[in-house]
């Protein structure tokens, strides 16, 4: 369970690995499809889903435009309603945070709702190097937990694994951590949905302490909510008396009604439901029920830094609905865990260079993971055009390789390109020699180039050419 | 600089090139069905709950119906004494602990406000919906809902409840679909929804 996502080599390495699994594309393959179909068909349903879209986009842009205030604003509903705020720049603030609250009510375990921007921080590794265990209690990161394995898709991270895998990794492991699976678990959704309920109960009924996210933050009442499906978050953010909800600053929206269009949109979009099971909303500390000490953890950790960004800002909008995921030939065929992130498919794509920042070879790697087919953008609920943002992003990418001492060969025939491009009697010179460079190219040095592109094939005759020939007069 | 304040203008210095947006967003909303009632209980039996619509009158029989014979049952305080009338053996939530939640069968509640589009009811824990644990521990939960309460849509709903009070949207028993995406009801939370709809039913 000390796996991360540090150290993934760039995406083309990572996918050309993941290609060659042929269970992981068959797994995805079907998975994929499934979810698509449940979406189309709950989608089409809403007689306004595109105005619905608008408003969705509407609200979370609103939500960005004046964070500042609204932060400032969160913060105080969240402190008059018994709420402890927090703020963390990055991810060693947030994770100390909430070991402190571990280590000050001495607990030696916490229950976790499942939740993107915990992962993101390296929580569950942070809290173990302070020997306190953090256990996923999501069915998926259960799965991905036990297995020893990552997360591959942001709304079901074990996706790639199958029932047959399934039940193995629960008959080896469960054991080791708590109820062990009955000897006899079949592969049938529902027995191992059974035995994961068996298991976790114990967890649930004796921790003392949970660590939630939030899928909204309403600055106006202090209202955080948490959209699932098992129960799960349920369990965690009722029945132990201490929670620790950590939450991006994205994540705001600024009054309680304008939380409709994303309750809307979300479960739709998402599991393809036209709700999720189970929404739970509440206000700092409400005597006599639920946790009697609650604290928010407000974080950065990258946020700003692609706030800043006027084209890429438009990612902070995400929802984490993953319908993105579902809608990508990339995705499909890849699977997660080549986007060395939490955060893959197309919407991982920008929003990890936005949030780390482009250089690094592997962030710079993924603006390049997409065919631009626009699949991604008719899919969001919130139009994020992640198209448009790819595009801006490889532009950065090739931006920051200006000034290398070793150009890319890319760069280096681009440059040689403008070079011959800039004069007339050089141009005509290298035309003339097109269709033999483009053999040679073929046959030699762009096998890497065209391995994942097509070289055009050359006119028989350049234009210069024709017009020396011709002097400009119609063909005879 | 504390992490509040560096956060903050970062913020600020991100944004120099846009001015914030002052007014709410208003979402638009779908036509409301002709039947809200009937909506909402074949929307809700799409979820693989029991629906059962019955009068004033029957609510007591109903809520009988709806539990195996012997299961040991729980109410909130608060619960109207007609929902609970025709059973032997219930005990009122008097602040049982977890562990005991979890020995009991069966819980009967009533909700604040029901959605026809999505089928979806929703607890704000006042008397009578019980505390949050409640209606999570047991592995049945039984839900009156009356005819008046179900609105249309997510909007109505948003309207009608209190931000300040916790909240439960329950829409079908819990689920996941985290095994090759068929869905498979019943993990944590209650494993059977069962909804009793009251009211008129020719006035619907």
């Amino acid at each position: 369970m000390t796996h991360t996502f540090v150290g993934m080599p760039p995406f083309p390495v990572a996918a050309r690995e993941a290609l060659a699994d042929t269970q992981l594309r068959h797994n995805l393959g079907h998975a994929t499809a499934t979810i698509r179909g449940k979406r189309d068909q709950v989608v089409a349903e809403v007689e306004n889903w595109e105005e619905l879209r608008l408003a969705g986009a509407a609200v979370k842009d609103r939500a960005l435009r004046g964070l500042d205030q609204h932060l400032v604003q969160l913060e105080e509903s969240l402190t008059d309603r018994g709420a402890t705020v927090h703020w963390a720049r990055d991810a060693v603030e947030a994770n100390r945070i909430v070991v402190d609250v571990a280590r000050r009510h001495r607990v030696d375990e916490v229950v976790k709702v499942k939740s993107m921007v915990t992962q993101e921080i390296g929580l569950n590794e942070a809290l173990q190097a302070e020997g306190i265990a953090a256990w996923e209690t999501d069915l998926a990161e259960l799965i991905v937990q036990l297995g020893g394995d990552l997360p591959s898709h942001i709304l079901v991270p074990a996706i790639h694994r199958n029932r047959a895998e399934i039940r193995e990794i629960f008959r080896s492991k469960m054991g080791g951590v708590g109820r062990a699976a009955p000897s006899e678990l079949s592969d049938d959704p529902a027995a191992l949905a059974a035995a994961a309920r068996a298991h976790l109960r114990e967890k649930f009924l004796r921790a003392r302490m949970a660590v939630s996210g939030a899928n909204f933050a309403v600055a106006e009442t202090g209202t955080l909510v948490v959209v699932e499906s098992e129960g799960n978050g349920r369990m965690c953010l009722t029945l132990p008396d201490v929670l620790v909800s950590v939450v991006g600053i994205e994540k705001v929206v600024p009054t309680w009604a304008e939380l409709d269009p994303l309750l809307r949109l979300l479960p739709r979009s998402s599991t393809g439901e036209r709700m999720n099971p189970y929404t739970s909303t509440w206000s700092g500390v409400i005597p006599g029920d639920g946790p009697q000490e609650v604290h928010v953890v407000l974080l950065d950790n990258g946020r700003t830094r692609a706030l800043a960004d006027e084209v890429g800002r438009q990612a902070l909008r995400c929802i984490r609905c993953s319908a993105c995921l579902n809608v990508c030939p990339v995705y499909e065929r890849v699977g997660g865990h080549a986007y060395g992130s939490v955060y893959p498919g197309p919407i991982g794509a920008i929003l990890n260079p936005l949030l780390k920042g482009t250089g690094d070879p592997q962030t710079d790697s993924l603006p390049y993971a997409s065919s631009l087919c626009g699949a991604c953008f008719e899919a969001c609920p919130v139009r994020i055009d992640i198209p448009e943002v790819l595009v801006h992003l490889r532009s950065k990418v090739v931006d920051g390789h200006r000034d290398d001492r070793i150009p890319k060969p890319e760069a280096v025939a681009m440059r040689s390109a403008s070079w011959t491009f800039a004069g007339g009697r050089r141009l005509g010179r290298a035309e003339r020699l097109t269709r033999l460079g483009i053999g040679v190219g073929r046959r030699f040095g762009a096998a890497r180039w065209t391995a994942t592109r097509d070289l055009p094939t050359p006119p028989k005759e350049s234009f210069r050419a024709w017009w020396k020939r011709t002097d400009g007069r119609l063909d005879r | 600089m504390s992490a509040r304040d560096e956060i903050l203008r970062r913020v600020r210095s991100a944004l120099t090139d846009v001015e914030p947006d002052p007014d709410p967003v208003a979402a638009p909303r779908g036509a409301a069905p002709a039947d809200l009632v009937s909506h909402f209980a074949e929307r809700v039996a799409d979820y693989r709950a029991t629906v059962v619509r019955c009068t004033a009158d029957e609510v007591g029989a109903a809520v009988a119906a709806a539990l195996p014979a012997g299961a040991r049952v729980v109410v909130p305080p608060g619960l109207p004494e007609v929902v609970a009338a025709r059973l032997s053996d219930v005990r009122v939530d008097d602040g049982l602990s977890a562990a005991e939640l979890d020995q009991v069968d069966a819980v009967i509640t009533g909700c604040r406000v029901a959605v026809a589009e999505t089928g979806t009811i929703v607890l704000d824990h006042a008397p009578g919906q019980g505390r949050r644990a409640l209606t999570l521990v047991p592995d049945r939960h039984v839900c009156v809902v009356r005819a008046d309460q179900v609105v249309a849509d997510v909007p109505d709903a948003v309207a009608a409840l209190d931000p300040g009070r916790p909240l439960t949207w329950i829409s079908g028993p819990s689920a996941t679909s985290d095994i090759e995406l068929d869905r498979v009801e019943g993990v944590h939370g209650p494993r059977v929804l069962h909804v009793i709809v009251v009211g008129e039913i020719e006035q619907q």
